[in-house]
């Protein structure tokens, strides 16, 4: 699951905000003894990082300029362009993988984190069992999502799940494939997606809206505004920072998708993304690491968007002092 | 201290008094049984998945087989889930989600509590700069750094007396590594914003008493973040043990896989028979389900516990 730091209870997570912050100490104040600790602190974690995450991500370009077997270093080539040439033009599943991509954002920008606000903007009302209720919503968002692809292969069995045997098909000829048929298995794991991803946005809204200064709303219950406007007009706005991470979160998930459709086929016939076919081309046979590292270089590219976006709107400010 | 996660989660759960209040003065309007009429039907919808898999489980095969899964017929218990226990190597599967997820919580949040005390407490050339890059590692989709982690691991050779692979392929430290590595970052900025609120006054007195470095982190500042770590903890534990992919790249051992990898093979094996299947599904969720009732409030903290800007 992508977890992001929140901006939205920043205010309240801490009771000691009111009184001075620390104020951060230059190094010339330590001695030298506490130099070589601080630096032994910083580097080992750095030095993870660089090791096990940037370096790797730097490698993932250089492998997608290259043809290699993977057998050993010396058979490495020069390519060019070349992988990414085939991966645009001759790489079947790869147009379809670009698509399904896409369509899992949409939907999930669409669908999904919409109904996990709805659900936090009902539930943060005065409700009986309000508390109940964002316990069901919230149990997927403990489950791995591929769990939560076996859970939902036994909801959605052709012959013996239960949503062909509610709707009466189960046995005959009728009976969909939910996960099987390639025109609408796609679907059908976005609905189990969004079995999880509501929730998500559902808690990360409750915490939101709490965050909202109860004197706008009865301003604009003074003024005259309706719910609805109330909360289109004042209530979502002055959200802002909590948005600004669904929206990181919403594009980040439909980019790491992968659990769910590796665990019901593998991410073919139907359910090809680009992280499942990185995959593919890692374990599959022959000289196939430079086009793996070439869709993983397009992941890479298009995840940067979301990623950029986050981190300018959050260290923006610090950078700029 | 120790209040401060669990204020702020509670308060997200609860609604207000006062609206409570104003609610039980005018009653439920019209609009307001549209909203529980949907509610409920959400909550039932959201239920169906889950209560399936638990109906299914506890019905013995041969019943299903003779009335089928949508039924009522025959009798209920748990033999299914001793079979699957039993069948599925449960108890070599969870030893393993243990062996993985506890070193690698224990080391993000070591490593991670470090590199916030020194970017938070201290000002220095690059802070910022590795803030900022520790943050973006976490972010990225784990297969955009598969294929290389993966050859580098197959081409590091080991001897065989530290992993019988020969390569740090199928051991147990690639995939700890890996995770930890991924979920530095994270914890790291969760943290560095947490210690950077933290009051003053306790590092001013530590400094007078003429404490190091060490002893500030270690005694003073780790301490004052307790809720912090509490809720990254709840949320680490959860996230290793739901990891899917590292272990599916790097582990080829059946018999050194977590539970979360390891249903990917159970339900190759158990295709025919969707009562073993239900078990072991059902089994693999109740760890999630027993951390979820102890620690819900720690869990949700962790997921909206965050940072002030800037």
């Amino acid at each position: 699951m992508t977890a992001i730091p929140t901006d939205t209870v920043a205010a309240e997570s801490v009771p000691e905000a009111q009184e001075p912050p620390a104020r951060r100490r230059r190094l010339r104040q330590l001695s030298r003894g506490d130099k070589v600790v601080l630096a032994i602190m910083i580097a080992i974690p750095t030095l993870i990082q660089a090791l096990l995450i940037w370096i790797p991500t730097v490698a993932s370009v250089f492998l997608s300029f290259t043809k290699w077997n993977g057998l050993s270093i010396t058979n490495l080539r020069f390519a060019g362009l070349d992988n990414y040439l085939y991966i645009l033009k001759d790489y079947p599943p790869f147009w379809p993988a670009v698509l399904h991509n896409v369509i899992w954002l949409v939907f999930l920008a669409v669908i999904a984190t919409p109904l996990g606000l709805l659900l936090a903007v009902l539930l943060d009302r005065p409700l009986r069992g309000t508390r109940l209720y964002q316990s069901f919503f919230f149990v997927p968002v403990m489950l791995s999502l591929a769990l939560i692809g076996v859970i939902w292969q036994l909801f959605y069995s052709q012959d013996n799940g239960l949503l062909n045997n509610l709707l009466g098909t189960a046995g005959s000829s009728h009976a969909v494939d939910w996960f099987g048929d390639s025109r609408v298995n796609l679907w059908a794991a976005l609905i189990a997606a969004t079995w999880r991803h509501a929730g998500y946005i559902m808690i990360l809204y409750l915490a939101g809206l709490k965050g909202v200064d109860p004197s706008l709303r009865e301003a604009a219950a003074l003024d005259g505004a309706n719910g609805a406007q109330t909360f289109f007009r004042v209530v979502f706005p002055v959200m802002r920072p909590t948005n600004i991470i669904v929206v990181v979160i919403t594009i980040i998930e439909a980019l790491r998708a992968f659990d769910i459709v590796w665990i019901i086929n593998g991410g073919t016939n139907g359910l090809e993304l680009l992280s499942a076919l990185v995959v593919r081309n890692l374990v599959g046979e022959g000289q196939v690491i430079g086009i793996g590292s070439s869709l993983a270089v397009v992941l890479l590219v298009i995840s940067l968007v979301p990623i950029v976006f986050y981190l300018v709107r959050t260290f923006g400010k610090e950078a700029r002092e | 201290m120790t209040t401060t996660s669990d204020a702020l989660t509670t308060s997200a759960i609860v609604t207000g008094q006062d609206k409570r209040e104003a609610a039980r003065r005018h009653g439920p309007s019209r609009a307001g049984w549209a909203v529980y009429l949907f509610l409920i039907l959400m909550a039932l919808i959201w239920l169906l998945p889950l209560g399936w898999s638990l109906f299914t489980s506890l019905r013995p095969y041969a019943d299903t087989a003779k009335y089928g899964y949508f039924s009522l017929g025959g009798t209920f218990n748990v033999q299914n889930y001793i079979d699957a226990w039993n069948q599925g190597g449960f108890s070599t599967y969870f030893l393993n989600s243990v062996i993985y997820v506890v070193p690698t919580v224990i080391l993000t949040l070591f490593l991670a509590s470090m590199m916030a005390y020194a970017v938070s407490r201290y000002s220095w050339t690059f802070s910022l700069t590795l803030l900022i890059m520790f943050t973006a590692g976490n972010l990225l989709p784990p297969q955009v750094l598969a294929t290389p982690l993966f050859e580098a691991f197959r081409l590091l050779k080991l001897p065989y007396w530290v992993s019988d692979s020969g390569t740090l392929l199928n051991t147990y430290i690639s995939v700890i590594a890996v995770n930890t590595a991924f979920q530095i970052g994270f914890c790291t900025f969760v943290l560095a914003n947490f210690m950077k609120a933290l009051p003053n006054e306790l590092s001013e007195a530590a400094k007078v008493d003429g404490a190091g470095v060490w002893r500030h982190y270690w005694s003073i500042v780790l301490p004052l973040s307790r809720p912090a770590l509490a809720a990254l903890a709840t949320l680490e534990v959860i996230f290793i043990y739901n990891d899917f992919f590292w272990p599916l790249l790097f582990i080829q051992s059946g018999n050194r896989l977590p539970v979360t990898t390891a249903i990917n093979n159970l339900k190759g094996e158990w295709l025919t028979n969707y009562n073993l299947l239900a078990a072991g599904a059902m089994i693999t969720v109740i760890p999630t389900l027993v951390i979820y009732l102890l620690l819900q409030r720690h869990f949700i903290a962790g997921l909206t516990l965050g940072a002030s800007k800037g």
